[in-house]
Order: C-alpha cells, then sequence, then structure tokens
C-alpha cells in the first residue's frame, strides 16, 4: 500500500490482495453488489468470476493509460473504462448463459459501482506499471472470492441441504433446513460471522 | 391500465419499496455508505435525504433516457454508461445549484452529494426499473419508495449504533461486524412486512 516507495514486490500484492488487506474484512468494501446472489454457489461463482476478469482488466487500462488520463477526470474515466468490461461481461452471459443471466438480473450491471473495482484503480493502479496492477486487481478479486464462496457455501447447505444443486447426504435426512439462511438476514449473519473470525484469527492488526 | 390503475400500482410499488422490499435490506444495495455513515443520527439523517432526493429524480431521467433514447435506437446494452453519466451530471448539476442558491443547506447536504455518485443503490434502483418493465407513473413511486426504505434503514441504524457505544463487544466483531448482526435483526423485522398491501 506505498504507491510513492516504489512498485510492492509480487509476493507482497498477492498477499495483500488475499488476506493482510483482504478487501471485505479489512476494507469493508463492495459487499453491496455481491451479496444478493450468495443464496446459490453457482450464481456467486459466476459473479466472483466477473467481478474478478473485471478488477483485473480495468486494473490494467487503468494503469495502461495513467499517464495520458488528466488527473482531475480521472474518476470519470475508469467508471467508463469499468463499465466497458461490465458491458461485455453481461453481453457474454447474455449470449451465451441467457438463464444465468436472468438470475443474476440487475447485479452483473451494478459491478460497475463495486467499490473494490473502483478502489483498486483508484489506490493502486493509477500510481503502478501495468503487470502488477493486473496482479494486484486479480488477486483483490480473489481475495474478495473466496470469502463470498465461503458465505454462499454455508447459506446453500444449511439453507437448502445442497451445494451446487447436489444433495449432500447427511444433511438431506437429518438436517432441518434453516429457511432464514436462504433469505436476505441470512447473508447478513453469515457475513457478520465471517468477519468476525477472520479478525480474530489476527486481532493484532485490527485496524479497518 | 388506466391513470387510476396505475397510480393504485405506483403506491403499492412505492410501499412495498419502502417495507417488504428495501433497497438496502433485501438487495445489500448502498452498503458502503451503510456501515461507514451510520456512526450517527444527523449525518445519516443528511446523506438519507439526499439519497431520496437523487433517488426520486434519476429513475424518472432514466426511465425517460432508456424508453426515449435507448430503446427506439436498439442500444440497450449500453445503459450502464448513459445511466452512470446522467447520475453524474445530475448530482454534480443539483451540487452546483444548491451551492449557489442555498449555502446553509449546501454545508448539511454537499458533502453527501459526491458520495452518492457511487453509491450502488441508485444505479441498482435504475436497473431494477428497466428490469421490472416499469411504467412512468410507477417508476416514480418505486424511485421515491425506494429511496425512502434507504432512509429509513440508515436512520434506525444510526439511532442504535449510537447506543452501542455503550456495548462490551468481542474484539473481532466491533465496527462492521456488529453493524451487519444489527441489520441482519432489522431485515428480519422489515419481512415482517410481507403481505400487508398487495
Amino acid at each position: 500500500m506505498s504507491p510513492q516507495g516504489g512498485t510492492p514486490t509480487t509476493r507482497k500484492i498477492v498477499l495483500d490482495g488475499l488476506w493482510h488487506n483482504n478487501p471485505i474484512f479489512r476494507q469493508i468494501l463492495g459487499i453491496c453488489s455481491t451479496l444478493a446472489v450468495t443464496n446459490l454457489v453457482l450464481n456467486t461463482v459466476v459473479m466472483c468470476t466477473s467481478l474478478t476478469l473485471v478488477t483485473a482488466l480495468s486494473c490494467l487500462t487503468v494503469s495502461l493509460l495513467r499517464h495520458w488520463t488528466p488527473r482531475n477526470i480521472r474518476m470519470m474515466v475508469q467508471t467508463l473504462i469499468i463499465a466497458f468490461y461490465v458491458i461485455i461481461v453481461d453481453l457474454i452471459l447474455k449470449a451465451y448463459w441467457p438463464q444465468m443471466s436472468r438470475n443474476l438480473g440487475p447485479f452483473v450491471g451494478l459491478i460497475i459501482t463495486n467499490c473494490i473495482v473502483m478502489g483498486r484503480c483508484e489506490a493502486f493502479a493509477g500510481s503502478n506499471k501495468p503487470i502488477p496492477s493486473l496482479i494486484d486487481g486479480f488477486f483483490n478479486g480473489l481475495g474478495y472470492s473466496f470469502i463470498l464462496l465461503g458465505i454462499a457455501l454455508s447459506r446453500e447447505l444449511l439453507g437448502m441441504g445442497t451445494v451446487l444443486g447436489f444433495k449432500i447426504p447427511w444433511f438431506t435426512e437429518h438436517w432441518d433446513k434453516w429457511v432464514i439462511m436462504v433469505m436476505p438476514p441470512g447473508a447478513f449473519f453469515t457475513l457478520a460471522v465471517m468477519i468476525w473470525i477472520c479478525r480474530s484469527i489476527k486481532p493484532k492488526e485490527q485496524k479497518a | 391500465m388506466s391513470l387510476n390503475q396505475e397510480m393504485w400500482a405506483a403506491l403499492v410499488v412505492c410501499f412495498s419499496a419502502v417495507f417488504t422490499q428495501n433497497i438496502l435490506l433485501t438487495t445489500f444495495l448502498g452498503m458502503c455508505p451503510f456501515t461507514s455513515v451510520s456512526r450517527e443520527v444527523k449525518t445519516s439523517m443528511g446523506l438519507g435525504a439526499a439519497v431520496v432526493f437523487v433517488m426520486t429524480c434519476t429513475t424518472i431521467l432514466n426511465w425517460m433516457a432508456y424508453h426515449w433514447i435507448l430503446v427506439p435506437l436498439g442500444l440497450e446494452f449500453y445503459r450502464f454508461i448513459l445511466f452512470i453519466i446522467i447520475i453524474a451530471a445530475f448530482v454534480q448539476f443539483v451540487e452546483m445549484l444548491i451551492d449557489r442558491y442555498s449555502p446553509k443547506l449546501y454545508q448539511n447536504l454537499g458533502i453527501f452529494l459526491p458520495l452518492i455518485t457511487v453509491n450502488c443503490a441508485i444505479l441498482g434502483a435504475s436497473l431494477f426499473m428497466v428490469i421490472r418493465d416499469y411504467t412512468l407513473i410507477v417508476t416514480v413511486g418505486w424511485g421515491f419508495g425506494a429511496g425512502l426504505g434507504w432512509f429509513l434503514a440508515i436512520l434506525a441504524m444510526a439511532g442504535i449504533r449510537q447506543k452501542l457505544n455503550a456495548a462490551r463487544i468481542p474484539a473481532g466483531l466491533q465496527g462492521p461486524g456488529i453493524t451487519l448482526i444489527i441489520a441482519g435483526l432489522m431485515a428480519l423485522a422489515f419481512i415482517g412486512f410481507t403481505g400487508v398491501l398487495g
């Protein structure tokens, strides 16, 4: 996180994105647009893949254009770059997987306003070389995805007794389905518990 | 649909947007400012009011832009970019207007306006409006209702969080963690409104 002190090493970027500076439980960014689809694992996988791709590619593009972007309109330029990639993802989904596109509804479009994408472009890609920016965007996306996948897994398993639509043996017979997990409040509780666990593992750096 | 029916539909949509389908508590839009700004009642009032105003106006503007410009041209997939530009331009315009004519209001509301441009709830409201095929009149109800729902949620949260200052919370759960748990409880309460109207 020190743009002035030269480009950080790849190892540091990767670890920062995945854990030390994880977008969700350290920065509390960008839960808006993705939390809504975490009631099914499959939806989450598609959504997280899209988000990771968009973040990585937008970071790359922003970084490539950083010398030609005037400071005062950089936010607008970044937004347009992000919107460009989101439109591509949206069109691809509509063309090859219309069912999924309908399931996700407006949430694909909402990747544009996801604070993570913008945050990484602004905090890292705007002042670093293209390749580290690509790596940074990609691993921040991954760090984000694994938390959300954790949420989706627990919600689908506890709420419906399935994972990716497959029935899990013990859960279908001996488990009273927690309907609340599939409903919106379940997402809030699961995310809170995830944050609690992750922050308790390393309470020393507990500064958000 | 006659005008009368449409007004009724708008009212129903408005009501459900405030309570049963609260944009914050059921679709999690606008979480970022929700967790970071909800520390004080006064600031969340300001932000909430700004959201109600901007959301109502931008959904209407976006409806017009979508149905009168993009659909005739067959360019529906450009809606993401168009909506964002309209929202950003509108917010900028309002900011200048308030600054010029009401410095006092600007002091209270002005700092929140730039924040709103990147608020997912604003764009989300417009995208929902497109996907659900609302008519113009219903859109007015929807935009206002969704904004009001967000306003209510952040206000209630700020009130609760002020009381929390005196509570003892486990270290890992402080800040965002406990906010999310409260939001979950609030969402439960709001689900209780299901079936009241329509």
